[in-house]
């Protein structure tokens, strides 16, 4: 399956990668709902942008009660059904990473679909710092997740 | 209307507190394209020339083009119009960052600021809520303080924050507004003007959406021009890595980086400021702009060793964590210009700059002027409170600091450069141009920048005509010490740059880019088909416009010159020694070039070409 694959220290904080997101969904430029956002931690000179990684786990899909959230055959990205989903806001709720979102707008989820196996925001970005990648879903996420889990000890160990 | 607009301006009445929605005038935004064209236009039919700059009378104009807010490379750009208070001109003072995107999305063009408020003020516009609060608990507090605390009171930490810091309540003639702490509408005192009219901030947050005429042709041409950007080597590795910085050596080495108050054109420790002594010592990273490509930002950190030193009352946070800057600009005239060669000094004082709301340019350039003077004898310790060597890095910071607050001799300084001067009898150590300081490049040196310097509208500019580009930076330079054809090649790049400054693109895409790659995007947003030669027309239009409302506001031709030492004084020594700058040799040919009469006018018949009423 296919995952983004962003490295914060490449990134500059320009957010073409939420321009070029919104105008995939709405024909227009509306930062506002780009499901890719960029935080800037001014104090720490760090750039991050975030999206879905389309863990293996899913728990927004495992959480919908309508069951409006599917698996793109093809990129293996979870994906919002539109037409299903009620705006209930569960899946916004279990998301243990905070990349599924609730759009005002039309009421509904709002998620990273990989743009059908072409994601934008890759294609947009100046400096390579997201990248498409194929992944083995488990093995990416539990990398990533020692990776936090290292790095949160070393500070906890740094404080004390 | 036209796309990339959103076709509605906001009007804010700061006496009354009326707060109106009004249409873009659609037939200016043909004319003028945006921005600064647009912007000047208001100014043009709203403000009397000869109103006093800090009075009620003078509208602050806030104008995004009609490229802001789109992918358009660096289309983060607002321009900031007005009378300015240092130079008594229209001054059009630029800034990139969030806030220009963010008032867009928020469904305005514009914001046109008017009157003068009984109390502290601070302005909140979410989408289509806008609100005048009270900014009591502001007023006094630093432009970081003020960000914070405003992000933190609305509860909306995407919101983007312009303010002024206690110089611009304090009407220090250059003093600046400030957004996302570190970009700012630097020059020529448009903070003085936000100051007079007690308004704080103008906090934005906008979630709608930016909508362009031929979308799929706007993505083809914004790639082309992108394209363009990363492949040119001041664009894709000169800027990133050393951001306006990598200018230091390259003027020391041509001797044109001016030096103690322009009394010398070299400066024997350029390197220690230089771009490449940053990017080895206190770089952090580069920052980008929103929507920029380019992303020549400086995140930097003082040293260790500088943290603790020369502490003021103010000093900010940021002096132990990461600060940014400094631009090129503000390292010559914080460094070069005042002789001092320490980064850690520079710093302090450029993020002080920052936090209370000034631009260093002028600041760097007046606290110059005032080391010529104590050096000179004219000024003494005890009018100062301090020795003022050259080189003297304690001063330089204690003295920004009490120049925001009016302290002491920080009250002659708040004045400018010029006045300051004038006033202590010694007028020819104004280093400038219609009262606004020079920036960092000799005219002596590159006799193009001294005819740009004399002739813009908002006085000593580096921005209007940079032609250091076609006489120092291009693969085959013109002969920088000639004077022949330098009225056109001034001409040129203040049309094409004004051009470029409507679109609401940053100036610099023209480092790696031409008006014949922007026009297509240009023509893509709005619909409204332009040729190149049209597009430069419309630079043309603006610059006269500007031009015509100065010479009603009391400017005339003999406001168009240089400093006697720039005229008479030859460079003492370096690659450039025994040049001055030969104005005399340029200047009829621009007037005659421009359509102008002798006495700096436009005539009737470009008027009429140009289509000015």
């Amino acid at each position: 399956m296919q995952a983004l694959e962003i490295h914060p220290d490449k990134c500059t904080g320009c957010k073409q990668c939420e321009l070029a997101c919104s105008y995939v969904q709405l024909g227009a430029f509306q930062p506002a709902r780009s499901v890719i956002k960029v935080h800037i931690f001014d104090e720490q000179a760090s750039f991050a942008p975030y999206t879905c990684f389309q863990c293996d786990e899913a728990w927004c899909m495992q959480s919908c009660p309508v069951n409006a959230i599917d698996v793109d055959e093809n990129t293996g990205a979870k994906i919002v059904l539109d037409d299903a989903c009620v705006g209930c806001k569960l899946c916004v709720i279990a998301c243990p990473f905070g990349t599924i979102f609730f759009d005002k707008a039309d009421d509904k989820a709002a998620k990273c679909d990989l743009c059908s196996g072409d994601p934008a925001c890759a294609h947009a970005c100046p400096t390579a710092a997201i990248e498409v990648k194929e992944v083995d879903p488990g093995a990416w996420v539990a990398d990533f997740g020692d990776r936090v889990d290292s790095s949160y000890r070393a500070a906890v160990e740094e404080g004390s | 209307m036209l796309g990339g607009w959103t076709g509605t301006i906001l009007r804010v009445d700061l006496t009354s507190g009326r707060i109106t929605k009004e249409p873009l005038n659609e037939a200016w935004a043909r004319d003028y394209v945006g921005g600064r064209g647009v912007a000047a236009r208001y100014l043009y039919e709203e403000c009397d020339p000869e109103v006093d700059p800090l009075a009620p009378g003078n509208p602050l104009i806030f104008a995004t083009g009609p490229l802001t807010a789109t992918n358009a490379s660096c289309g983060a750009r607002y321009m900031v119009v007005t009378k300015g208070p240092l130079t008594g001109a229209m001054t059009t003072s630029n800034s990139g960052g969030k806030w220009g995107p963010e008032l867009k999305y928020a469904g305005y063009d514009l914001l046109i600021c008017e009157g003068e408020s009984p109390e502290p003020v601070y302005l909140w516009i979410q989408d289509d809520v806008v609100e005048l609060r009270s900014a009591a608990h502001l007023w006094g507090k630093g432009v970081f303080a003020t960000e914070d605390q405003l992000k933190r009171e609305t509860g909306v930490p995407d919101a983007s924050v312009a303010a002024i810091g206690p110089a611009g309540e304090n009407k220090v003639l250059y003093a600046a507004i400030v957004n996302e702490k570190f970009r700012a509408a630097g020059r020529s005192g448009v903070g003085a003007v936000m100051g007079s009219k007690r308004l704080k901030a103008i906090v934005v947050r906008g979630t709608g959406a930016v909508s362009v005429a031929r979308p799929r042709e706007l993505l083809d041409a914004q790639w082309a021009m992108k394209a363009d950007l990363a492949e040119a080597p001041l664009t894709s590795e000169g800027l990133p890595g050393y951001g306006t910085l990598a200018l230091m050596n390259v003027i020391n080495e041509h001797g044109a980086l001016p030096t103690n108050n322009y009394q010398e054109a070299q400066f024997d420790r350029a390197e220690q400021i230089s771009g490449e002594e940053l990017a080895e010592t206190r770089l952090l990273s580069n920052k980008a702009c929103f929507a920029c490509t380019i992303a020549c930002g400086r995140v930097s950190r003082i040293s260790d060793e500088g943290v603790g030193r020369y502490a003021v009352k103010t000093s900010p946070q940021n002096w132990k964590h990461a600060t940014e800057g400094p631009e090129y600009e503000n390292a010559w005239s914080l460094g070069a210009d005042c002789g001092i060669d320490d980064f850690d000094v520079i710093l302090k004082s450029n993020t002080l700059c920052n936090d209370l709301g000034m631009d260093p340019i002028s600041l760097g350039a007046t606290v110059a002027a005032a080391m010529e003077l104590y050096e000179k004898g004219i000024l003494t310790e005890a009018q100062i409170g301090m020795p003022l060597p050259f080189g003297s890095g304690e001063a330089l910071v204690a003295l920004t600091e009490a120049t925001a607050f009016r302290e002491g001799f920080g009250a002659e300084l708040a004045a400018g450069s010029k006045r300051m001067c004038e006033k202590f009898g010694e007028p020819g150590a104004f280093m400038g141009v219609k009262g606004q300081e020079f920036p960092a490049y000799d005219p002596r040196a590159i006799q193009g920048m001294g005819l740009g310097y004399a002739t813009s509208n908002r006085g000593a500019c580096h921005l209007r005509a940079y032609t250091v580009s076609a006489e120092v930076l291009a693969a085959e330079p013109e002969d920088p010490r000639a004077t022949e054809g330098k009225a056109d090649l001034v001409t040129t790049f203040q049309n094409v740059s004004t051009a470029v400054d409507a679109t609401g693109l940053c100036l610099f895409v023209t480092f790696g880019t031409t008006l014949e790659s922007i026009r297509p995007i240009l023509v893509a947003a709005t619909g409204h088909d332009l040729t190149d030669d049209e597009l430069t027309q419309v630079g043309e239009r603006i610059w006269n416009l500007e031009r015509i409302w100065n010479n009603r506001a009391g400017l005339t031709a003999a406001d168009d010159t240089l400093p006697k030492r720039m005229l008479e004084d030859a460079i003492p020594a370096g690659p450039a020694a025994g040049e001055v700058n030969r104005l005399s040799e340029m200047l009829p040919e621009y007037y005659r070039g421009r359509g102008w009469n002798e006495a700096g006018e436009p005539s009737d018949e470009k008027r009429a070409e140009l289509g000015i009423d």
